[in-house]
C-alpha cells in the first residue's frame, strides 16, 4: 500500500521551509551568510508551492512564476553578498552581534 | 486592447516604461564615456529624463491593458506615476550639492535612482502578480545598492544591510502570499482574481493569502509593525539617498496597497478593512509615541513618516472613492512637504563641514539662516496638520473619508495621534527659535533655495493655489478604480 502524495504534502513541506527561513533570519545570532541562506530557503518554499499549485490546478502560469523568482533571486544574492563585502571592509567581521552602530 | 508586441502602437500605455529604460541605458553609456569629474552631467541628464517621462505621461494618456494583461494604464497609475517621478526627480536635484561629501558624486547613483524610478512604475501599472513581483524588485534592489553607495562609510553600508535584510524577508512574504492567492484562485491575473473570488467566494488559503500579500506590501511603505528598518535605514543612509527613500518609493507601494485592496480585493471588503485599520492605528500611534523621545533628526523623520503612512491608511480604511482621493491628495502633499524639509535639512551645514545630525544642532539657525529656519517652521507645522497649511488639507479629506464610512473610532484615534505629534515638531521649532546657537551655518546652494522657495509658498497657499486643482485630479484618478 503506497502513500499517495497530495498536494497538501507539498504545501506542508513548503510552509515549513518557509517558517524555517523566517526563524533562520530573526532567531540567528551568529552571521549573516547564514541570512542569507535563509532568504534563499523562502524562496525556495514559494517556488515548492507556486509548482505544487500549477502541477495541481494543471496551468503553467506557477511554473513560469517559479523560472521568475528564481532569476531575480539570483540577482537579490549577488546584490546581498556585494553589500556583505562592503560590511565587511569597513568593520572587519560579519557577526550578526556587529551590526548595532544604531539602535533607537 | 489588442496587445500584439510587434506593432509597436499598440504598446502606448507602456510608452513612458519604455521610455525611461531605454534613457538608463544610454545613461549608462553616456557615464562610462564621459570622464568623472564631470559626473554632474548624468545627474543632470537622469533629471531631464525623468521630467521628460513625466511630461510623456501628462501629455499622452494612453488607457489601456497590454502585455496579456500584465500591465494596465489608467487614471490613477497616471497620477500616481506623475508623483513618483517628480518625487524621485526632486530628490536628484537635491543630491546636487555637496555630492562628493554624502558618496552621491558616482553616476551609478542616478542610473539607480531611474532604475528604481521604473521599478516603481512598473509596481503602479502591475496588473499581475508576475508583474507586480519584478516592479518591486526591481525597485528594491535598487534601493538597496543606493542605501549602501557610500561603501567606505560604516554607517551607510550598515543601513544597506539591514534594509537588504529586512526588504528580502518582506519580499519573500510577499510572494508566499501570492503564491497562496494563486494556489486558491488559480490566476495570477488581478482583474481574474477578482472575478475568481467573486465567483467562489472567500476560503481560508485565501485570506492567509492576502495576510502575507498585504504585510509584503506594509514593509515597504513602513507601517507599524513591519517598520523596523525605517528608522535605521533612514539615519545610516546618506541624507539625500534618505529622501529619496522617503518619497518616491513610498507612493508607489501605497499606490500598489491601494489598487490591491480596492480592485483586486474588493469582494472581500470587510477583511482586508480590519489589516488596515490595524495597520493605520499601530503606525499612527507608536510614531507619535517613539518620535517623542529621538535626538536624531533623521530618525525623528522616519518616524514621522511612519506616522504620515498610518494617517494616509485612515482613508484608505473607508473602502469608498473619497478615501482613496484622500490618499491621492495625501501621498501628494506628503511628497511635498517632504522635499521641503529634506531641502532644509540639506541646507543646514555647519562651518566644519558637518550637516545637522540631532535636533540640538539645529539651534539658533532662526538667527544664522532666518529664511531656512522659517521654511522648516512652516514645514513642521504643515506635518502637524495646522490650517490653513496644505498639511491640514491632507488630513481633513482623510480624516472625513473615515467619518463617511461610520469609522468614528479610527477617526478619533487619528486626530489623538495627530495631536500627540505636534509635540514633537513643536520641539525642532523650539530648539531653531529659542535656543542659543552654537555653530556656524554655511552658505546654501542656490537649487536648495528655490526648492525651499518653490515648496514653502505651495504648502502656505494651497488652499488658494493648488487645492482645486490637486483635488478634481486626485477625484479622476480614484474614478478609474470604481
Amino acid at each position: 500500500m503506497g502513500l499517495e502524495i497530495g498536494l497538501g504534502h507539498y504545501l506542508t513541506v513548503a510552509a515549513i521551509l518557509f517558517t524555517l527561513g523566517v526563524f533562520g533570519i530573526f532567531i540567528n545570532r551568529k552571521n549573516i551568510i547564514v541570512i542569507l541562506m535563509s532568504v534563499e530557503l523562502i524562496l525556495l518554499a514559494v517556488n515548492l508551492n507556486l509548482v505544487a499549485f500549477s502541477a495541481q490546478l494543471n496551468d503553467l502560469q506557477g511554473q513560469v512564476f517559479a523560472l521568475m523568482i528564481l532569476t531575480v533571486a539570483a540577482a537579490e544574492a549577488a546584490i546581498g553578498l556585494a553589500i556583505l563585502v562592503i560590511f565587511y571592509r569597513n568593520r572587519g567581521s560579519i557577526a550578526v552581534e556587529d551590526v548595532n552602530m544604531m539602535k533607537g | 486592447m489588442n496587445s500584439d508586441i510587434t506593432d509597436f502602437a499598440s504598446l502606448a500605455p507602456a510608452y513612458p516604461e519604455l521610455l525611461m529604460a531605454a534613457g538608463a541605458l544610454v545613461l549608462l553609456l553616456v557615464g562610462i564615456v564621459v570622464n568623472k569629474e564631470k559626473s554632474s552631467l548624468v545627474s543632470w541628464l537622469a533629471i531631464g529624463l525623468l521630467a521628460a517621462t513625466g511630461v510623456l505621461v501628462i501629455l499622452q494618456p494612453a488607457d489601456g491593458v497590454i502585455f496579456n494583461g500584465l500591465f494596465i494604464a489608467d487614471g490613477f497609475a497616471r497620477y500616481m506615476k506623475v508623483l513618483v517621478l517628480g518625487g524621485a526627480a526632486l530628490a536628484l536635484v537635491l543630491s546636487l550639492s555637496n555630492a562628493e561629501e554624502n558618496g552621491v558624486h558616482k553616476y551609478e547613483y542616478s542610473i539607480l535612482a531611474v532604475l528604481a524610478t521604473l521599478g516603481m512604475m512598473v509596481m503602479v501599472s502591475a496588473n499581475d502578480l508576475m508583474s507586480l513581483y519584478v516592479g518591486l524588485e526591481l525597485q528594491s534592489l535598487s534601493l538597496y545598492v543606493m542605501a549602501a553607495i557610500k561603501r567606505d562609510d560604516s554607517r551607510a553600508t550598515e543601513a544597506g544591510l539591514k534594509y537588504f535584510v529586512l526588504g528580502a524577508l518582506s519580499s519573500g512574504m510577499l510572494l508566499y502570499g501570492a503564491s497562496l492567492i494563486y494556489g486558491f484562485t488559480g490566476h495570477t491575473n488581478l482583474s481574474e482574481i477578482v472575478i475568481a473570488i467573486a465567483n467562489e467566494g472567500r476560503s481560508i488559503g485565501l485570506i492567509f493569502g492576502l495576510v502575507f500579500l498585504l504585510a509584503g506590501v506594509a514593509f515597504k511603505i513602513s507601517a507599524v509593525p513591519f517598520h523596523m528598518w525605517t528608522p535605521d535605514v533612514y539615519e545610516g543612509a546618506p541624507t539625500p539617498v534618505t529622501a529619496f527613500f522617503a518619497m518616491a518609493p513610498k507612493v508607489a507601494a501605497m499606490s500598489l496597497m491601494v489598487r490591491l485592496v480596492m480592485d483586486t480585493f474588493a469582494p472581500i471588503t470587510s477583511d482586508w478593512q480590519q489589516i488596515i485599520i490595524f495597520l493605520s492605528i499601530a503606525s499612527m500611534v507608536l510614531a507619535a509615541f517613539a518620535a517623542i523621545g529621538q535626538k536624531s533628526l533623521k530618525r525623528l523623520i522616519a518616524y514621522s513618516s511612519i506616522g504620515h503612512v498610518g494617517f494616509a491608511l485612515v482613508g484608505l480604511s473607508s473602502g469608498t472613492q473619497v478615501g482613496v482621493e484622500g490618499v491621492a491628495v495625501y501621498m501628494a502633499i506628503y511628497v511635498g512637504m517632504t522635499v521641503a524639509l529634506f531641502a532644509c535639512l540639506l541646507s543646514l551645514r555647519t562651518a566644519n563641514g558637518g550637516y545637522v545630525e540631532t535636533i540640538e544642532d539645529l539651534a539658533g539657525a532662526s538667527k544664522a539662516r532666518p529664511f531656512v529656519a522659517a521654511i522648516m517652521a512652516i514645514v513642521m507645522f504643515s506635518l502637524i496638520g495646522l490650517p490653513p497649511l496644505a498639511g491640514f488639507f491632507a488630513k481633513w479629506m482623510v480624516f472625513l473619508a473615515a467619518i463617511e464610512a461610520n469609522l468614528y473610532v479610527l477617526a478619533v484615534i487619528g486626530m489623538l495621534a495627530s495631536a500627540i505629534s505636534a509635540f514633537y515638531y513643536l520641539r525642532v521649532v523650539k530648539v531653531m527659535y529659542f535656543d542659543e546657537p552654537k555653530d556656524e551655518f554655511v552658505a546654501v546652494p542656490n537649487e536648495l533655495n528655490i526648492i525651499m522657495a518653490v515648496f514653502g509658498f505651495l504648502i502656505v497657499t494651497y488652499y488658494f493655489t493648488l487645492g482645486n486643482p490637486l483635488a478634481s485630479m486626485a477625484h479622476q484618478a480614484a474614478g478609474s478604480l470604481f
